[in-house]
């Protein structure tokens, strides 16, 4: 038995959800009484592959196919599982992962918990805890099958490290018929900037910053934080901000430690996606709107007032040494 | 072009959702459905391609008769035809699975979905269905476009997105972007109830996960205010009280 964790990279180097997927894997092999084995998909550094050492994995298998897409990776991921008699497969919830692990699934016949924010109950039975309605509720979910798949959203569950000696594996991965596989012509990342889904800090604004041109401050603000940027849904629909940064119920759902929401009123579906952060700041020159009821803290004011008072204080609580 | 479209009954947007008062089940009674909005934006993009190449768009959704209506709103937002595979949607691999025996027997060059529904925000149907047709699927898309037999879309990733390239048949999953909301006309409303509607048994499918409950976030403290001349304290009490920054 083990438990087998699927390490996302990105160009090489392993992500922050690959070590929280470790971490959490670790876990229920502890509580499994099992080992825990890694599966590293793509050209990684062997340096980089012993990191996995540190979140508690002894193994880590490695496979580098000629063409990286999500049935290759379910391929190689169902055949690591078998070969290393996993029982639990853990993916992180990533854009990725989200289209790798129901093909796992699939493939070894097993059931699916899909976005799942706590640990396992695992007295009786394996029950999985998962967001559902959009951040309004969450789903208690028993996996029945003796194999289970699980893929772990990201920033929910903390780092840990349990260093141990890791040996690498290099297992191999052929791609079979290349023609009709899906093939990434180029990839186009938003340079320097934090992914909304995995910000620990999200700064995100509204219709009441009027227009596309005051976004500098709110770019400022989040880059002195280290945060990712969002906004409401007029916003993108407006073309004030692309699609990728639309928080809420028909855009990302993120559960950040922090979301500070400035000019946006918290209207029913928008709270739906940002609901589960830890703590929510909201800015907002209207006392009456409906966000400071879901808030931990609020500040009554002009947005072009208080945001530069932030950036400033932020600067100064990050010169501090915080 | 044949292009099927997988559509969701889900609660309204606005909808306060409530549990039995021993969590176990979810009441719908109160709750207005609608047809899912990612679903909304690949029916639309469906009706646009199938528009342009003389297609036919065919909706298919899983669920008892009471799902009708939402069934009729995609036929009057322009689809041909609708598929209702008469069950209860259990679980992903339930839907995935009925809709994979569908496809089997009546074959489509594409097949299109939301990228999630806004009931159990799984993302894991249409991944599933193109697993069990051995398709390819595109989970994010923001865009497509065809050229011929091969389809090119952008695809959110981790802080960005990538541009891929794909032969048809395959599965594509809309994302916010990718076509605009259409609103029924009043022919289309008219035209939406004579046409057809085809009812098909389920097929058996193992039962490998179950809901056992629901739950609801923690409701929050009040919020604690701070006046706006003091904004600037904002970072140390989140320091001193939270320990988040
Ligand atoms: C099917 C459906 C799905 C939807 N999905 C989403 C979704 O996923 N995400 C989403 O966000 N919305 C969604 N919406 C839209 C949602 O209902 C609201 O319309 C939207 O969230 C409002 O955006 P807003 O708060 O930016 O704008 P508004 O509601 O216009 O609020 C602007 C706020 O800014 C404040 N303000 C104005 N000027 C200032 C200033 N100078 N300083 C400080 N504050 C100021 C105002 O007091 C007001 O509270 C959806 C709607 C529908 C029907």
């Amino acid at each position: 038995m083990s438990v087998l964790v699927y390490v996302e990279n990105q160009d090489g180097k392993f992500r922050n959800a690959a070590f929280e997927a470790l971490s959490f894997g670790n876990a229920i092999a502890t509580s499994l009484g099992t080992g825990m084995i890694a599966c590293s998909i793509g050209k990684v550094s062997d340096e980089e592959l012993k990191c996995a050492g540190k979140y508690g994995a002894s193994v880590i298998l490695s496979a580098s196919p000629e063409l990286i897409n999500p049935q290759v990776c379910s391929g190689i991921l169902s055949k690591a599982a078998v070969s290393e008699k996993a029982t639990v497969v853990i993916v992180p919830a990533s854009f990725f992962g989200k289209a790798v692990a129901p093909r796992v699934a699939v493939k070894l016949k097993a059931a699916y918990g899909d976005n799942v924010v706590e640990l396992p109950q695992m007295s009786s039975g394996f029950i999985v805890k998962k967001g559902a309605y959009s951040g309004k509720a969450f789903e208690y979910v028993e996996l029945l099958s003796e194999v289970k798949v699980i893929s772990l959203v990201p920033n929910s569950f903390k780092m840990v490290e349990k260093p141990v000696e890791i040996v690498i594996k290099t297992v191999d991965a052929t791609v079979s018929d290349p023609e009709k596989a899906l093939k990434v012509i180029d990839t186009v990342r938003n340079t320097n900037k934090v992914s909304l889904p995995d910000a620990e800090i999200v700064v995100s604004a509204g219709r009441g910053l009027k227009g596309p041109e005051n976004w500098g401050m709110i770019e400022e603000l989040a880059s002195v934080l280290g945060a990712a940027t969002a906004c409401s849904k007029p916003v993108s629909d407006a073309g004030w901000r692309p699609h990728s940064e639309h928080v809420g119920q028909t855009g990302i759902a993120i559960s950040p430690n922090l979301y500070i929401a400035i000019g946006i009123s918290g209207a029913i579906q928008h709270l739906a996606g940002v609901s589960n952060s830890k703590v929510i700041v909201v800015i907002n020159k209207d006392p009456e709107a409906p966000f400071f009821k879901a808030a931990d803290y609020g500040i009554v004011g002009d947005a072009f007032e208080v945001v530069p008072k932030l950036i400033e204080a932020a600067k100064k609580f990050k010169a501090a040494g915080n | 072009m044949k292009i099927l479209v997988c559509i969701s009954n889900v609660p309204d947007t606005t909808a306060k959702i409530n549990f039995s008062p021993d969590n176990k089940n979810f009441i719908s009674s109160g709750v207005t459905f609608i047809l899912n909005p990612y679903d909304e934006i690949a029916l639309s993009k469906a009706l646009d391609i199938a528009t342009a190449s003389a297609g036919t768009v065919t909706v298919i959704h899983v669920g008892d008769a009471s799902t009708e209506p939402t069934i009729r709103k995609a036929l009057a937002i322009g689809a041909h035809d609708a598929v209702r595979v008469n069950a209860d949607p259990r679980d992903a691999l339930f839907v995935a699975s009925q809709i994979a025996a569908c496809v089997k027997s009546d074959s489509y060059d594409l097949i299109l979905c939301g990228r999630e529904s806004s009931d159990h925000n799984s993302s894991s149907v249409p991944v599933m269905l193109a697993e069990l047709l051995g398709l390819p699927c595109v989970l994010f898309a923001k865009s497509l476009t065809l050229e011929g037999n091969t389809a090119k879309m952008d695809n959110e990733i981790a802080g960005g997105k990538e541009v891929v390239s794909c032969t048809l048949p395959l599965v594509v999953c809309a994302s916010e972007g990718m076509a605009e909301w259409k609103i029924p006309n009043m022919r289309g409303i008219m035209s939406a109830r004579t046409k057809p509607l085809r009812v098909v048994d389920a097929v058996e499918v193992p039962v490998l996960s179950l809901i056992t409950g629901y739950d609801k976030p923690a409701a929050r403290s009040t919020v604690k205010l701070i006046p706006a001349d003091a904004a600037g304290e904002l970072f140390d009490t989140l320091r001193a009280e939270k320990k988040i920054i």
